[in-house]
């Protein structure tokens, strides 16, 4: 006990000097994200290219859900319709490259602003809708867009979609360098660009402004915050963010089609705020990795046991399910939240034995 | 002309089956304050329930019968064990269970039954009535689907107003506490709530399967629809919802005869967020005070 109170001291200890985040918050995410960055720029590098390939799935995900994590946990608004606005970014990616030949990294801004722009439309309906109605708009739109894809098979393909040609690495990289790790590295950089801009947002002002509005819509409006602005200024970040990752979707699969962007997508994506806690942007993190792991689990389950192919392929739509309802039911904070419970038992715990060793019995001062 | 007509009879028999999905929300709106998502997934199940009892025995009246038995019995279930656990809580809370009940549920008849459509058989003909020397776009089952759907809305109003049964039913729903005074078993009404309810939706499952297919997912549309129609209604009013039920039918038929079938999904958003703009309590609700 005395080597681990030794070393949750000496991690304090640095905790208080070297460790220590900036103050300043843009200086301070800057930091976090260059160390997310080394982070994933190693991991990427010793795994292989199938891992890679995960990882820049993993990306992705936690770009759209970090939108949702502003809309749904910090703002109240509960959208069922980010698939969606992934389809709205991945179908304008796909045709910004392959019709009007644009290059990467402005097709990724232009989506970005393009999905936005639609944000702020639907937000502007959404912020006069709320809960269960908000829940059937957007549920609406999840399930209208990818029809118009049948429809209109001409401009958007049809059900076989449209496909993109794959993002070439550059040749300084080496001709044996993995396509894969390429990609995660591309979408590795969006989603930490989403990341510093949202995580700053939120601890300034407009994420004091989100969470009022989230928490008494009156009581926000008589402190003089416009409720309405608030709402569509939500729903457009957030749609950014999820048309950010529709456009990475598509660097990472090269194809925009109807079948990836149906309902369930968007449930997927509910399921990923839910699981890995509402409102921080940790648990959007959680979320993204379950996102991923938990089909590929599955999937290895299932031939494990050699399941049939009808119970396989629906084994992580139940999970997700399962972990959507169980979760609200048992567990409305998520990982995030267990985590950081655990976290705090655990501190509470060790810093009580550190003290009793020390001889000063805090049992009696209570 | 003969096109306006035809499109139009055929919007009243969809009208008619948006009203029975629209019925089954209104009756847990009413009951419990929750907008039911898993309705879609709910109806999804009795059909393809009705579609092995009817290719076992090979009578479609007992397909029929199965369908309504089975959601009889899943809404009651689902009520008791999902649903009270969230009853009185934050309306977000009550609408992520309906979603995950929905994912579960498309999931777990993908593992039974799997994720391939299947065809439906109509309970009659669908070639349409022969008047003045054509065929209009009205068929025998079509009929049916009106009839059942008219039959089956009356007996859930006098059930309502005629009964003891739908007084408590009602009175548990308008003010629990003091219908848990007078003696009502408040909980149990709302578990009937949710059982007839899910029946009303295992009918529309049934009249619309012939035309969409039973596949997990090809019912996605109908709860959508289902809901325009319900809000359109004011999401409290049984009758509402019938006559939102139709007006809905109808205006989509015409999107989808006069432009094109894709855009059917996205003029039901259209109108869905117009009217709670313009009016937000629905065409048929008492003007009343209530946040949208």
């Amino acid at each position: 006990m005395t080597a681990v109170a030794h070393l949750i001291a000496r991690l304090e200890a640095a905790r208080a000097g070297w460790l220590r985040l900036p103050r300043q918050t843009l200086a301070r995410h800057l930091v976090l994200a260059v160390g997310f960055g080394l982070a994933f720029y190693v991991l990427s590098v010793y795994i292989s290219p199938y891992r890679d390939s995960q990882l820049a799935t993993a990306a992705y995900y936690f770009t759209a859900l970090v939108g949702l994590t502003v809309l749904t946990g910090l703002n109240g608004q509960l959208s069922i319709g980010h698939g969606a606005l992934m389809a709205i970014g991945a179908y304008a990616t796909v045709l910004l490259i392959g019709r009007a030949h644009f290059a990467l990294v402005p097709t990724l801004v232009a989506v970005t602003v393009i999905t936005a722009t639609a944000g702020g439309v639907l937000g502007a309906g959404a912020a006069r809708l709320r809960g269960p109605y908000l829940a059937g708009a957007t549920l609406a739109l999840a399930v209208g867009l990818p029809a118009l894809a049948d429809g209109y098979p001409g401009t958007f393909g049809g059900d076989n979609g449209l496909t993109v040609a794959p993002p070439t690495p550059p040749a300084s990289l080496g001709l044996s360098f993995p396509l894969t790790r390429w990609e995660a590295w591309i979408a590795g950089v969006g989603a930490l660009v989403a990341f510093v801009v949202v995580a700053n947002l939120l601890r300034g002002r407009a994420g004091r402004v989100f969470r009022a509005v989230r928490d008494h819509e009156v009581s926000a409006q008589l402190v003089g915050i416009p409720v309405a602005r608030t709402q569509v200024l939500a729903f457009t970040l957030s749609a950014a963010c999820a048309g950010l990752a529709g456009g990475l979707y598509v660097v990472v699969n090269q194809l925009a089609a109807p079948g990836a962007f149906q309902l369930s997508l968007s449930l997927s994506l509910l399921t990923g705020v839910v699981l890995g806690g509402l409102g921080t942007l940790g648990g959007a993190v959680w979320g993204a990795l379950a996102l991923v792991f938990l089909p590929a689990w599955a999937t290895n389950l299932s031939h494990a046991i050699s399941l049939p192919t009808n119970v396989s392929s629906n084994l992580p739509l139940a999970l997700y399910g399962i972990a959507l309802a169980g979760g609200m039911l048992l567990a409305p904070r998520g990982i995030q939240g267990a985590l950081g419970r655990a976290g705090q038992w655990l501190g509470v715990r060790l810093r009580k034995s550190t003290s009793n060793e020390e001889g000063s019995d805090e049992q009696d001062h209570k | 002309m003969s096109r306006f007509i035809d499109l139009t009879l055929n919007g009243v028999t969809s009208g008619m089956i948006y009203a029975s999905v629209a019925l089954a929300l209104v009756l847990i709106w009413r009951a419990t304050r929750i907008v039911n998502f898993a309705q879609g997934a709910m109806l999804m199940i009795t059909t393809f329930i009705a579609s092995s009892v009817i290719a076992a025995s090979g009578s479609y009246i007992l397909g029929f019968a199965a369908a309504l038995a089975a959601g009889l019995v899943l809404g009651a279930a689902l009520e008791r064990l999902l649903v009270r656990p969230v009853e009185g809580g934050p309306p977000i809370n009550a609408v992520i269970v309906t979603l995950g009940l929905l994912i579960f549920l498309q999931a777990v008849a993908g593992m039974i039954w799997g994720n391939t459509p299947r065809s439906f058989p109509a309970a009659l003909s669908i070639q349409g009535f022969r008047i003045g020397g054509r065929h209009v776009l009205f068929s025998p089952f079509d009929l049916f689907t009106v009839g059942s759907v008219l039959v089956m809305s009356l007996a859930l109003g006098l059930l309502f107003t005629r009964t003891g049964m739908g007084l408590r039913m009602r009175a548990a729903a308008f003010e629990p506490e003091v219908a848990r005074l007078l003696g009502v078993r408040v909980g149990r009404m709302l578990t009937w709530g949710w059982a007839l309810a899910a029946v009303a939706g295992s009918l529309a499952g049934l009249l619309v399967a012939p035309v969409v297919f039973v596949g997990p997912n090809t019912f996605d549309a109908e709860l959508v629809f289902g809901f325009t129609a319900a809000v359109l209604g004011g999401l409290d009013s049984a009758i509402g919802a019938v006559v939102g039920g139709l007006i809905l039918g109808v205006a989509l038929s015409y999107v989808s005869g006069y432009e094109s079938p894709a855009l059917v999904t996205l003029a039901a958003l259209v109108i869905l967020v117009v009217v709670l703009m313009v009016r937000p309590s629905g065409l048929f609700t008492h003007a009343k005070a209530r946040r949208v």
